[in-house]
């Protein structure tokens, strides 16, 4: 039946602007936004040694998502700038899952799937994997609000307050990888960053505090994608780019509604 | 006892070392300034205190329960992350609504509950930090160069704010500053720090020492005097300064 599938469609987009927005508001806030582009470039990596191995893609993906996070984590301040270091490892990464992937013979793999997402396909299994992942990032960061959000606004005030600055960008670092790893089924690597930042982005200007922010992107990133996969259906065009494109409609509108705003 | 100790303490980042076998105390009530050039060690000292830097050497004693507020220097706030005054005040934990408007009711901008963070002044923000920093009343206020940016009124008026603070509640203030000429003269003790601690006294002491004189000139000592007469609060070494900075015109 055809809305079985767009409903698990739906469902699972659902599932990944729910993670996304809290996320991906942290992500702007804290200009982080090339280094979410890095952590999704390593998940080829992580897809070809996935395939590689016969283990899981979501295993895969994850674990290697999160070692780049990590391994940025470390790296970073340590004699190059933050975006030369993310520049190096994101595009390392996806030049060298790329070339990884061509190496498994025997196993068609469609690398389209995985650059762009085939939300259509999307199984049973996937959703729960999806849903589980997204409860898991918002508990995760529901969890650590406060601690994260004195962080962002200052290492310093968060010493001060008797808070961890490098434990909670930790938290982050690995809500990124989750989220890296359950939405690539949905968007793929390429628009995952996509994702996180124009929802965010996009709720800016209607809201006046962090947590109405983070809810009103958990709302833009929800009606993207259920009116991304009905265009998508209608207009016969790409699932995944067409959910990243009514979202990017969205912040061109909200930008627009600001700009008349300031005006009066 | 002191409300916090510092014992020689050493802090290294990497090869460079930013302070090196300082030791200092701050007692309940008093004010102590810390003066000192660029790349004294002034914000790692303070930043040690509140454990944001582990030093290599030496350790930082808080007397037990001793509750600290720290006002940071030149807090950005990204446009993107939208916040109200009220809301920032309530980090990380909640606060009831009398408390934040006692806060910053204290510490002169008591409109402001509503505003959001990224759209006030300079002068308004440093006090809003001011009011973060004092909610819980803490024994201690911690200022790193908390004028940095305002104009020379701004600043003097965030001062008296500072000291009204003080008066009302009591609490020791340790600030860092490059205005030598607005706080030294409030404050008990002087702390001159390039690495280590140069020289210590009173206002009075440290202007004329010879230390402080090859760290920053003769050049402040005017006006040292000018603004000392701004404070109403006395120590029996006023008149003393008074005459030192005179001299050294």
């Amino acid at each position: 039946m055809l809305d079985d599938f767009m409903v698990r469609a739906a469902l699972a987009g659902i599932g990944v602007a729910f993670a996304a927005a809290p996320l991906g508001c942290f992500v702007v806030w804290r200009r982080m936004a090339y280094f979410g582009d890095a952590t999704a470039h390593a998940a080829i990596l992580g897809v070809a040694l996935s395939l590689a191995f016969s283990m899981s893609i979501f295993v895969g993906t994850m674990t290697v998502a999160l070692l780049m996070a990590l391994v940025v984590n470390v790296l970073s301040g340590r004699g190059y700038a933050m975006d030369t270091l993310l520049g190096v490892l994101a595009h390392s990464a996806l030049a060298f899952g790329l070339v990884a992937v061509s190496f498994i013979s025997g196993v068609r793999i469609d690398l389209m799937a995985y650059l762009f997402g085939d939300i259509l396909a999307v199984s049973r299994l996937d959703l729960s994997i999806i849903w589980g992942g997204a409860a898991l990032v918002v508990a995760l960061i529901g969890w650590r609000w406060s601690a994260l959000l004195t962080s962002t606004l200052n290492e310093d005030l968060a010493y001060a307050s008797g808070i961890n600055p490098k434990r909670e960008q930790l938290v982050l670092t690995v809500a990124l990888a989750i989220t890296v790893a359950v939405a690539i089924k949905v968007v793929g690597v390429l628009l995952i960053a996509a994702m996180l930042i124009i929802p965010a982005a996009a709720a800016r200007p209607l809201s006046r505090t962090p947590e109405g922010m983070a809810i009103a992107a958990g709302l833009i990133g929800i009606l993207s994608a259920i009116i991304g996969l009905r265009a998508a259906y209608v207009l016969d065009t790409p699932a995944g780019p067409s959910i990243v494109c009514v979202a990017a409609i969205t912040f061109v509108a909200t930008s627009i509604l600001k700009g008349l705003g300031h005006q009066r | 006892m002191s409300l916090i100790q510092v014992e020689d303490l050493t802090v290294r980042y990497g090869a460079s070392t930013a302070l090196s076998g300082v030791s200092l105390h701050v007692e309940p009530g008093e004010i102590v300034t810390i003066v000192g050039p660029n790349g004294s060690g002034k914000t790692s000292l303070l930043r040690a205190i509140i454990g944001a830097v582990k030093p290599v050497k030496g350790r930082v004693v808080h007397e037990s329960g001793v509750k600290i507020g720290y006002v940071p220097q030149n807090l950005h706030i990204d446009e993107t992350l939208p916040i109200t005054v009220s809301r920032f005040l309530k980090l990380p934990s909640n606060v009831a609504a009398a408390d934040i408007s006692y806060a910053l009711t204290q510490a002169g901008v008591p409109d402001l509950a509503k505003a959001q963070l990224s759209q006030l002044s300079g002068g308004q923000f440093q006090r809003v930090l001011l009011a973060r920093a004092i909610i819980g009343n803490p024994d201690l206020l911690l200022l790193d160069e908390a004028t940095q940016g305002l104009d020379q009124r701004g600043s003097a008026s965030f001062y008296q704010q500072i000291e009204t603070v003080r008066q009302n509640t009591g609490c020791a203030i340790l600030m860092i500053s490059h205005e030598l000429h607005v706080v030294m003269s409030a404050s008990d003790r002087v702390i001159c720090l390039n690495g280590h601690v140069c020289c210590e006294g009173t206002p009075a002491v440290v202007a004329s020492a010879p230390e402080y004189r090859a760290l920053f000139g003769t050049g402040t000592g005017g006006a040292l005097a000018l603004y000392r007469h701004k404070h109403d609060h006395s120590h029996d070494h006023g008149d003393h300064n008074h005459d030192h900075t005179e001299a050294a015109e």
